[in-house]
């Protein structure tokens, strides 16, 4: 059912967490030890009842995101991967990703990780300032960080990415560059950095007016300068806010911009299958219905057992839209001739007058079949990626 | 026959919020015409949006049957009068068609500026005006000391005044003992020729233009052909006949005295206006009754429907709404920022809001609004004098002489306390004082002429929010009046506005200038580039401010849960954008001709 070579990307949510950062919408909460292994249950049934969609295809990356995944004993992680390994056909050279917080992994958690195919873990530090960290409501220190790092590094992980932030309230431009300093001298082979958006919902938007948020303007020279050093160090951006060494891109992002198909699992995990998408419930008790009844065998079209309010079936203009403002994402861009390949329309045809005000406007380049965002471009990119939309 | 002894023609005269409504429908109940299923809650209020701003916007009249204890049936009509200023000639043309009027005053608020002048409206007009006291039953009530005050202000009997709650039906039947014995019955001769007063009138789709009649003489049935006599429109009767609670109740005819109204397939209300003499084509009476005058708009503004599509449906509602409404005029404009609209003339801001808010709510169109203006007189070097409605059409300041703006006078009643910030505002608003009457120890009327511009934008919110709400205000035009007046454009970008350039005067110029200039600021969104907003006068710029360039619009995260959510978000951003107007290369959102509106705090 999913086109082509077969491949798809798995993540796998894990919706808990010690305790809630100040600054995070995502779907987590803290949870007790029988809510933890109730749920992987569900979650090890659902992915059981899911496989039947894809016995045909193969993972090509699996990412269990969070929340705070690592915050799940090793067996129940191990029962997780067990029911993967099972019930679906797991690419040889797949890439596995685990997120995993300092002060939740030690030595013997990450030793079981190895041992269940986990090749790439994506630590969570975001500052090297315990005030900072403080702030952000992180639960760890500078120290545990380093801690869990080298602990992964015995472990034998030799692909680890470290998530930071910039423009935090309270943090200037050396602050970040000491934080950058102190991350690359431990050269990690991926780094994500994102400036903060303060999220509606959060700790921090509802006391935003108390926070002092470095303005616009510093934003972006922290932005510049997290490129600048990074590029230095021998990272390359290729996102908007990630930064690798050299064959070291997060295979599994990269593909919700090259518009890879997904199935997430979990509570809240959204998917895209056959260009629909489409969410599982995202409280608990809906949750639980839906994989006691809702996942019967033999379904080809596996949207239709998702909550019709959370389906979005794509229309040809839908995808070309998403190719351009996921693809623009990448500092690689766009691809004229795989545009045309999706759509069988050449991108002038559909978006010719758009790219020429924007390449006037110096926020877009074409060079050699491609088409990417200048460094304005990627300031203002919500600007850019709006004109596409029809 | 109905004999003129038992007729009591009278209307209710009080201050918004001190209950006159409510004792006009206790009237209604307890003179038994209607039941109390009939009843809508206020039945006076017919409009929705009446009844949601607590005020009476058209007059209407009720026709109710008492039985008073004296044994006699007695013919009630209630007139209701509008309640703001705005409407100041029709409620003299509503009084008009009374012959008495009861004064409602709040216990515990006592006199205020506009129960002032209402009654004085009503002692004009030969009115035998008697007090009530209403919310009797509040615990801050003060019956004496409002009796006191009503006999020291206004100079009428006050100690044998019903002491009432409408609220809770308290002291009603005093009221309408009062009614019979203190509103005098109608005189006038029914065989004399026709001759009536029109005190409202209103379209209804079935029966053509219904015309609100009071019979001063002479008399009136189907089949009469009667002339307006100032707008000179001659029809046949169709029909006449009284009101009931919302409804109409046809009868044979009606004779000097009485009250009720008239149908005659007629098309327009502009040919039944308010305060005009209907008579006899065929056996007129000699003059027509005193007092009418053609109202004219004080205030004008532009109005443009958001989607420039809408602009047919925006002129048919201004139509329909005409038909009701002879006081809104309107003409077709064309603003370069805002398209095809209309330039529309109100009675004043409260007009202006009204008819805005029924163009919104009733006939769904969304509004851009430019800043209201008053009108202004431009004497031209050539000698020619044009009445200015619209600033973008203001001559070439070489071709002007001098300009006139309208000039109020006005009556502001305030507790001695805060007579210094009043004062303090009048003189902001370049008002020129007269005097200070004191109408007791704690209370004064500050009297002020003020230019008309300088009270249609905020003046009100600012007269409320210096005195705790304790002012109260009141004005009539007093006539034209020579003033340094500029025109004030705004430039952004570097391209002028037409809908945002307005008339000041020019010692504000700089004030208001620089306001606008940094309300726009906070308006127009961030662009790639840099915008200059400016304000300039005669192509001088006297304020700047500038909008930065965008710097920074993107979104830090987009993984696989993020796109739906992330898509929705560039949707709305594009559909905002479509709602701007565009102006050169600056997309200017809607909300920024009208914020501008209000550009005090």
């Amino acid at each position: 059912m999913i086109r082509k070579n077969n491949l798809f990307g798995l993540y796998i949510h894990i919706p808990f967490c010690v305790q809630k950062c100040r600054y995070c919408d995502f779907l987590s909460f803290p949870a007790g030890e029988d809510e933890k292994a109730d749920y992987v249950t569900l979650l090890c049934e659902e992915l059981e009842k899911r496989s039947t969609c894809f016995s045909d295809h193969s993972i090509a990356t699996v990412y269990v995101g969070g929340g705070t995944p690592s915050c799940l004993s090793a067996e129940q992680m191990n029962r997780i991967f067990e029911k993967v390994k099972a019930c679906y056909r797991l690419q040889e050279e797949a890439e596995v990703t685990v997120e995993v917080n300092p002060g939740t992994v030690e030595g013997e958690k990450l030793l079981a990780y190895r041992d269940m195919g986990v090749n790439r873990l994506s630590i969570g530090l975001q500052s090297t300032h315990d005030s900072l960290l403080k702030t952000l409501g992180r639960i760890h220190t500078l120290e545990d960080f380093l801690h869990t790092y080298h602990g992964a590094r015995k472990a034998g992980f030799d692909n680890i990415s470290v998530d930071l932030m910039s423009a935090l309230p309270g943090q200037n431009k050396e602050m970040l560059r000491t934080t950058l300093e102190q991350v690359i001298a431990l050269q990690p082979e991926h780094i994500s950095c994102y400036s903060l958006i303060v999220e509606e919902g959060t700790p921090f938007y509802r006391m935003r007016d108390q926070m002092c948020f470095p303005d616009e303007e510093e934003d972006r020279e922290m932005y510049e300068m997290t490129g600048r050093m990074l590029t230095e160090a021998g990272y390359r951006r290729y996102e908007i806010s990630n930064y690798a060494k050299e064959g070291k891109t997060s295979v599994h992002n990269s593909s919700y911009w090259k518009r890879v198909p997904y199935l997430g699992v979990g509570l809240g995990a959204s998917s895209f299958i056959e260009e629909h998408r489409f969410s599982n419930p995202s409280s608990m008790p809906e949750y639980r219905q839906m994989v006691a009844a809702g996942l019967g065998k033999d379904h080809l079209q596996i949207w239709k057992m998702a909550d019709p309010d959370t389906v979005t079936a794509l229309s040809k203009e839908d995808c070309m839209e998403e190719f351009m403002f996921l693809g623009l994402r990448m500092m690689e861009g766009v691809s004229e001739a795989e545009f045309m390949d999706c759509f069988g329309e050449s991108v002038d045809r559909v978006y010719g007058a758009v790219l020429s005000e924007l390449v006037r406007d110096k926020l877009l380049v074409r060079e050699d079949g491609r088409i990417f965002l200048t460094g304005y471009g990627i300031d203002v990119s919500n600007y850019v990626f709006e004109k596409f939309l029809f | 026959m109905i004999e003129q002894s038992r007729i009591r023609n009278f209307c209710i005269v009080a201050h918004i919020d001190h209950g006159k409504s409510t004792l006009a429908d206790r009237i209604i109940e307890q003179t038994g015409l209607l039941t109390s299923r009939e009843m809508q809650n206020q039945v006076l209020d017919n409009m929705e949006l009446e009844r949601e701003r607590g005020i009476t916007i058209k007059s209407q009249a009720v026709r109710t049957i008492y039985k008073a204890k004296d044994g006699n049936e007695y013919i009630f009509n209630l007139i209701d009068t509008p309640g703001h200023v705005d409407f100041n000639y029709e409620v003299s043309r509503s009084l008009a068609a009374c012959d008495g009027a009861i004064l409602v005053v709040d216990a515990a608020q006592g006199i205020e500026a506009q129960t002032l002048a209402n009654v004085y409206l009503a002692l004009d007009n030969d009115l035998e005006v008697f007090p009530v006291i209403n919310k009797i039953d509040l615990p801050s009530a003060r019956p004496d000391w409002v009796k006191d005050e009503i006999e020291d202000v206004i100079g009428i009997e006050a100690q044998d005044a019903p002491l009432i709650s409408a609220k809770n039906g308290i002291g009603i039947e005093d009221v309408l003992e009062a009614i019979v014995e203190k509103v005098p019955a109608p005189t006038g001769d029914p065989d004399a020729p026709l001759q009536g007063l029109i005190f409202d009138s209103v379209y209804d789709s079935y029966k053509g233009v219904i015309i609100f009649i009071r019979v001063m003489h002479g008399r009136i049935k189907k089949g009469t052909k009667i002339r307006m006599m100032a707008t000179g429109a001659c029809e046949e009767v169709v029909e006449v006949g009284y009101f009931g609670a919302g409804q109409f109740f046809p009868c044979d005819e009606l004779s000097a005295g009485m009250v009720g109204y008239v149908t005659a397939s007629i098309k327009n209300v502009k040919d039944t206006r308010v305060g005009d003499t209907v008579t006899d084509a065929d056996r007129p009476c000699e003059e027509p009754l005193p007092g009418y005058k053609k109202v004219n708009s004080m205030v004008y503004c532009g109005m443009y429907p958001a989607d420039g599509a809408k602009y047919p449906d925006l002129r048919d509602a201004l139509e329909k709404l005409q038909l009701n409404d002879a006081s809104l005029n309107y003409e077709p404009e064309t603003s370069i920022a805002l398209g095809f609209g209309f330039r529309c003339g109100f009675l004043g801001l409260l007009h202006l809001e009204i008819i805005q808010e029924r163009l919104e709510r009733e006939y769904n169109l969304d509004l851009v609004t430019t800043a209201p203006g008053v009108v202004y007189r431009v004497y031209k070097t050539n000698g020619e004098m044009i009445e200015l409605t619209n600033p973008s059409n203001l001559p070439d300041p070489s071709e002007i002489d001098y300009m006139e703006e309208p000039i109020v006078s006005a009556e502001i009643m305030v507790t001695t306390e805060f007579i210094g910030p009043i004062m303090q505002l009048c003189q902001e608003r370049r008002g020129r004082y007269l005097s200070t009457d004191y109408i007791e120890s704690t209370r004064a009327v500050l009297k002020y002429e003020l230019p008309l511009n300088e009270i249609i934008y905020d003046f009100f919110d600012a007269l409320k929010s210096r005195s705790r709400g304790y002012a109260s205000f009141d004005y009539e035009m007093k006539g034209y009046e020579p003033s340094k007046l500029v025109k004030l454009d705004i430039l952004i970008n570097k391209e002028e506005v037409d809908a945002l350039s307005f008339i000041v005067h020019a010692d504000s110029a700089y004030e208001r200038g620089r306001r606008m200039c940094e309300k726009l600021k906070d308006e127009i969104p961030r662009h790639l580039f840099e915008i200059p907003i400016q304000a300039a006068v005669g192509g001088k710029v006297i304020a700047r401010e500038t909008v930065r360039a965008m710097r920074k619009d993107v979104l830090a995260k987009c993984y696989g849960g993020d796109i739906s959510r992330k898509k929705k978000l560039l949707e709305k951003q594009k559909e905002g954008k479509k709602r701007m107007r565009q102006v050169g290369t600056v997309e200017i959102p809607q909300s920024a001709f009208m914020s501008v509106l209000k550009l005090d705090e």
